[in-house]
């Protein structure tokens, strides 16, 4: 598979300039301090309720601790995957490599595939190096395994959707900062979409709602796996990857 | 090798290149010539499939580049205009990325790599990143990434630009070692580098072919006369009388004075060496022979000929429409100067 070679090549883009480096510190940063904070939150709320018993009924750590921790990782992601695709093609654009990349025997499929996959693998390896919180978790409390999945499965396919997003952002330009930003800007639009469907109600509201990014993650948050959730973010890839595989074609036709 | 029929490309309203038509034998190497904008870098973007033509179709090593374009890179290597290379890779990594692309297996990529990076002269650079490397040298890493694949064709777009005369000299020497099992379609407005380098030439202009052959052929097209230059210092009119009445001189252009003394060009048939009667004449008449050379021989003439030509052209058939377009317009004009 022709693929292969071109991922390879990001990889190695990835890791001996900065920024794979840079993205996984900030990531692991931010992510430790929330973790830090929601932990901290918890130990309190069980030292109280062990004065009270009601209190300690509802006390647990999936909804106490995995539940926010998910939702905060998503917010981070949301700032933070645009910078992990924006260079993938509008790098290559810039500094004209795009020219010799696609005059070498690889379909532009190919090429978008190899180009995807790095960008996954990067954020499959930020994520991985996140598993060290439940693992500390499950050290102090009993975790329950099924959210814990779910809610990591959930994570890898909305940040496979926002990657998809960013990399199309990517493709249509060749100016880094017009990539990120497009891709932050459309992410958040569908992050919020669904917001309007409180007052909207109706059909209209039930679509908007169905088509945001964050509703479809709070079910694999609380532990369910529903294919109706996979499936919109697997769509919501294709499509993406798609329209990217169409924005190829057209820059050479436009040259 | 290359045959390239009628390809036209436009950019919107503006004609890059048009009707351009022309074909390269296997194992040649062949100059393609222009001045800047001229529709170079456009014809070789279409024959490394980089971009579609708007119409006409070009074959390279026996493949269409529209319809069979992966066949086609596969047989290509192609160096482009300003060497876009990944800054942040390594030299040597960066070449087996190369290889690798363009399909060559894991146990023959090492033996290809280090080859094209012993031929290229970068062997003593491959742990080097490419962006902290001197221009010269990035420049030899292009051409190491086109030839890697030892593929049938080259297509490279000024691959001498920005390198010092030594290595200059350097790699005219690796492309001319290439002739043969290769094919090389080269673009440069060096014209030295084509006589040194290259069987054929092709001229281009405004996007337009307008000379094509082999070198002495283009001589002889845009020069069917021998000619010669001559300085003499002599009364004008008998040093002209006398160049005009010599055996075998067919015409004689006068080239005004310089340095004092009048000068000409004489013509003579094509092969009909004239300078020992021109000396002969100087020596009689005791006139000072000040310089007699050869002209009109060289690559750079032909260019210049046809280049200017095509200019001188273009504007008499503006000037001759402009005339008939506004004859009022113009007649005033023409008294007040």
């Amino acid at each position: 598979m022709k693929a292969w070679p071109i991922f390879k090549k990001e990889m190695r883009l990835y890791f001996t300039s900065p920024i794979a480096w840079v993205i996984l510190t900030i990531f692991l940063f931010i992510a430790g301090y929330f973790f830090y904070s929601i932990f901290a939150f918890f130990t309190l709320a069980s030292m109280q309720s062990a004065m009270n018993p009601a209190m300690a009924r509802d006390l647990n750590v999936t909804d106490s601790v995995l539940r926010p921790l998910f939702s905060n990782v998503s917010v981070i992601l949301l700032l933070l995957m645009p910078l992990v695709t924006m260079r993938l093609f509008a790098e290559e654009r810039r500094s004209g490599t795009i020219e010799l990349l696609l005059t070498y025997p690889v379909r532009d499929g190919a090429v978008l595939i190899g180009k995807y996959l790095a960008g996954l693998t990067l954020y499959a390896m930020m994520l991985a190096s996140t598993l060290v919180y439940p693992a500390l978790v499950a050290y102090f409390a009993r975790v329950e395994w099924g959210p814990l999945v779910t809610g990591y499965l959930g994570l890898l396919l909305m940040g496979a959707t926002f990657l998809a997003v960013g990399v199309f952002a990517s493709s249509l330009t060749e100016n880094q900062i017009v990539a990120s930003i497009t891709t932050f800007g459309v992410l958040l639009i569908f992050w919020v979409i669904g917001w309007s469907s409180d007052y909207l109600g109706g059909p209209w509201g039930r679509v908007l709602s169905h088509l945001s990014l964050i509703e479809h993650f709070d079910s694999f948050a609380k532990g369910v796996l529903d294919t109706k959730d996979v499936i919109y973010y697997v769509d919501f890839t294709i499509v993406a990857l798609f329209l990217t595989l169409r924005s190829l074609e057209a820059r050479r036709w436009k040259g | 090798m290359i045959e390239v029929e009628k390809l036209t490309k436009r950019y919107g309203s503006v004609t890059a290149i048009r009707d351009v038509s022309f074909s390269v034998a296997p194992g040649d190497i062949v100059g393609f010539l222009g001045p800047n904008g001229a529709g170079k870098s456009t014809t070789m973007r279409i024959l490394a499939c980089f971009m579609p033509a708007s119409s006409g179709s070009a074959r390279v090593a026996g493949y269409d580049v529209f319809n069979e374009s992966l066949e086609v890179r596969k047989r290509i290597g192609y160096l482009p205009e300003n060497v876009p290379l990944y800054a942040d890779m390594r030299v040597g990594a960066y070449l087996d990325f190369v290889a690798e692309v363009k399909g060559i297996g894991r146990s023959e990529r090492k033996r290809r790599v280090a080859e094209a990076m012993d031929r290229c002269l970068v062997a003593d650079m491959q742990n080097r990143l490419i962006g902290k490397l001197s221009k010269g040298y990035r420049q030899r890493v292009g051409l190491a990434q086109a030839i890697v694949s030892d593929p049938h064709v080259l297509i490279l777009d000024e691959p001498t630009i920005g390198l010092d005369p030594q290595q200059i000299t350097e790699i005219r020497a690796l492309i001319k070692s290439l002739a043969g099992d290769h094919t090389v379609i080269l673009s440069t407005h060096i014209l030295p580098e084509v006589s040194m380098v290259c069987d054929g030439v092709i001229i281009i202009n405004k996007g337009a072919i307008v000379a094509q052959g082999t070198i002495d052929s283009l001589v002889e097209q845009f020069f069917p006369t021998a000619r010669v230059h001559v300085q003499i210092a002599g009364p004008y009119a008998a040093v002209r009388d006398g160049l005009r009445g010599l055996a075998g001189v067919l015409d004689v252009h006068d080239e005004g004075a310089q340095d004092g003394a009048p000068t000409f060009v004489v013509e003579s048939a094509r092969g009909r060496d004239v300078r020992g009667e021109i000396f002969q004449l100087a020596a009689q008449q005791k006139w000072q022979l000040r310089e007699l050379r050869r002209a009109g021989m060289t690559l750079e003439e032909v260019f210049i000929r046809v280049v200017a030509g095509e200019e001188a052209a273009a504007e008499e058939t503006m000037a001759r429409e402009d005339s008939t377009d506004t004859p009022e317009a113009t007649a005033p004009e023409e008294t007040t100067a």
